[in-house]
């Protein structure tokens, strides 16, 4: 965790501190935190509602900038970077999953697996479609391009929310509660999708409040009051398939 | 940012709301429709009057007597009364008037015209030969009149088709009958072609035209004609041939330089030029009017633009978190507006041209669909798309991408 090795990160933030001004009052959010993450680690952020966690998620998408401290997105110091260069990074580099999916209505599974690459000239219509459908295969709704979002379920839509953060090739994917609205089997389902694509190399970043979606994680960030207070690799990473399949078969709710 | 790609964005968009599209779309579409047919009812009567008047004969120039003194106790004469004009007014033009290239006297009365047991009441001219060339008149059958008819005042007469139509049964002809007109037999040498209603609605059907002398001596028995017609050089020229008239009048009048003229000199170019000014406003009315519902549908794009960005800011979020620049979403929006617009103006269109077909087919009124109107109309409206889509698409723009997310 020193300078010298830059260039092995995926992020590295320093003293990242994050205030809003509600009108003469100031809410200090994130009070200087610091770490690193690896190529390949899957580190969820843990943390009591109101710790932070949201609001360093959204300084580590590029969605807000920190109001002190640096952040370096793949060597890149995003503090100097205009609206524009973040939306560019957000498109290049980053794939968020968010715990409400935040699907387009009445829009098929492919054009919303599309989406983000419309934002990126170099590609064509086929390349386009191409990977968007690829990407649907590896959330495994290769069967289900056509279908629109009300006419899935809760964990196929956010599988579908997955894949269009996959389909940018992005260099991490950061997730928000992304099983928060989901039931325990769907959950882990989520959860055993997110270790596949980390063990095909995908750097991920999950926030979540429940600690046995944690046991699923190589590493655990936990937040409190702004500030990192513990820090720790996952020796004993539970595997999210066995897991689903250790649930009772019939499982009434 | 692909331009190809923003359009495909906002078609999408718009796919997805599709009746919420087409709402918006009505406002232009009603707009640009009514504009384009009230143009075209405006253009058309414009149109037509014109077309009534140069069928009048676009080079005549009418001289009607006029009194330049009251008589007696002041008392003014009805023109027809007056006797102002004479023969050799006629002849001084002919020989003096370079812009002028053909003048007759006219003379006229009303009477019952009847052959064998039909009769019809009508009126008639008398005229020179050269008359249905000042009028661009001509001869469906038979033969016209000749100087020597003038000259021996001869009982012969050209009629029109409304007086064929009531003194003959369907199939005779005409060319060789004897009509009796106030009693006084005429002989039909000739029928004249078809001229219909002029500007006025006059029938310019009904009538007889005969040697002004014939008319002058036996029917109406004055010395003095009524009025005189002149056909100047080209339409142009008719400026000129007017003075040109007026000069050579007032000398034969013997009139002073103090004097008022005792005449009036009327070209059908003024007259064509006072109706189409008549109706222009008219066009300019109906097109202003129209306008207005255009605005309204302008207002009604910002409306839903508006409202359509508030109820989707959470997709506008999801796109700026998946990379859109604020110049995106601006032009997103404002392809949209303007999307909705030109189909909107397009569609509204071909419902103008439609309606103006309608009004035509229906009404029997003239219209005219102006390639200007079109034009004017399209680009109208779509910047009608780009003005009132112009600041939601801003609003828009400017969204934070975190707050936008969160919005419920
Ligand atoms: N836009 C904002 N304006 C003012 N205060 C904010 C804003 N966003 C977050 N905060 C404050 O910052 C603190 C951290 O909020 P954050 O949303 O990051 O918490 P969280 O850990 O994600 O909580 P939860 O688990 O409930 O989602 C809270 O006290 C919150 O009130
Ligand atoms: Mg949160």
């Amino acid at each position: 965790m020193n300078n010298s090795n830059n260039n092995n990160k995926i992020l590295e933030i320093k003293e990242l501190k994050r205030e809003f001004r509600m009108g003469t009052e100031i809410v200090r959010a994130l009070k200087g935190v610091s770490f690193d993450v690896s190529p390949g680690e899957f580190v969820t952020i843990m943390g009591s509602s109101g710790s932070g966690k949201t609001t360093l998620l959204n300084v580590l998408g590029c969605l807000d900038k920190p109001s002190d401290g640096t952040y370096l997105l793949d060597g890149v110091n995003i503090g100097q970077l205009s609206r524009d260069e973040l939306a560019r990074l957000r498109n290049r580099k980053i794939g968020f999953v968010f715990q409400a999916y935040n699907l387009l209505a009445r829009t098929s599974a492919l054009e919303n697996v599309e989406l983000p690459l419309f934002y990126n000239s170099a590609l064509t219509a086929s390349d386009r479609r191409e990977r968007a459908i690829k990407a649907l295969e590896a959330v495994k709704l290769a069967e289900r391009l056509d279908h629109m979002p009300n006419q899935l379920s809760g964990g196929q839509q956010q599988r579908v929310a997955i894949a269009r953060a996959l389909v940018n090739e992005p260099v991490m994917i950061l997730a928000d509660e992304a099983t928060g609205n989901l039931d325990t089997r769907t959950s882990y389902e989520i959860m055993a999708l997110l270790q596949e694509l980390n063990q095909n190399g995908k750097t991920i970043v999950f926030v979540t409040h429940e600690p046995d979606i944690a046991a699923f994680s190589s590493r655990t960030v936990m937040l409190r009051d702004g500030r990192v207070i513990k820090d720790s690799k996952n020796e004993n990473i539970k595997s999210a398939r066995q897991a689903l399949a250790d649930l009772p078969v019939t499982d009434d709710y | 940012m692909n331009f190809f790609n923003l359009i495909r964005i906002a078609l999408r968009a718009l796919q997805r709301n599709k009746l919420r599209a087409f709402l918006t779309m009505l406002g232009i579409i009603i707009g640009v429709g009514a504009v384009i047919a009230m143009v075209a009812i405006g253009q058309g009567s414009k149109q037509s009057i014109q077309d009534q008047l140069s069928s009048m004969g676009s080079n005549m120039i009418t001289i009607r007597p006029n009194s330049n003194s009251t008589v007696g106790g002041g008392a003014r004469l009805d023109a027809t009364n007056l006797q102002t004009l004479k023969l050799e007014d006629v002849q001084a033009i002919e020989r003096q008037a370079k812009f002028i290239t053909a003048v007759s006297p006219q003379v006229s009365g009303r009477g019952q015209a009847i052959s064998g047991a039909l009769n019809w009441p009508t009126s008639i001219q008398g005229v020179a030969p050269n008359y249905l060339d000042i009028r661009d008149w001509e001869l469906k059958d038979g033969v016209p009149f000749s100087d020597n008819d003038v000259k021996a005042a001869s009982k012969v007469c050209l009629i029109g088709q409304t007086v064929v139509e009531n003194l003959f049964s369907a199939g005779e002809s005409p060319v060789g009958k004897t009509i009796r007109f106030n009693k006084i037999p005429f002989k039909v040498i000739g029928v004249l072609s078809e001229k219909g209603e002029n500007a006025f609605g006059q029938d310019q059907d009904d009538i007889i035209l005969a040697p002004y002398s014939t008319v002058q001596k036996r029917i109406l028995a004055i010395p003095y004609i009524q009025n005189i017609y002149a056909a100047a050089l080209d339409e142009n020229s008719s400026a000129q041939a007017t003075a040109e008239v007026s000069e050579i009048l007032r000398t034969a009048h013997k009139l002073k330089a103090t004097d008022d003229d005792d005449f009036t000199v009327r070209t059908q170019a003024e007259l064509i030029n006072t109706f189409s000014s008549t109706s222009q406003l008219l066009t300019v009315l109906l097109a202003a009017i129209a306008g207005i519902s255009l605005v309204v549908g302008g207002i009604g794009i910002m409306n839903i633009m508006y409202v359509s960005v508030t109820e989707r800011t959470k997709e506008i979020g999801l796109r700026m978190s998946i990379g859109a620049r604020g110049i995106d979403i601006l032009l997103q929006f404002l392809i949209e507006a303007i999307l909705i617009s030109i189909t909107g103006g397009i569609i509204g269109i071909i419902l103008g041209i439609t309606a103006s077909r309608l009004i035509t087919v229906f009404l029997s009124w003239p219209t005219l669909v102006s390639e200007s109107s079109i034009v004017l109309s399209f680009l109208v409206c779509t910047v009608t798309g780009v003005f009132f889509g112009y600041y939601p698409a801003v609003k828009a723009s400017r969204l934070d991408p975190i707050e936008a997310l969160r919005y419920e």
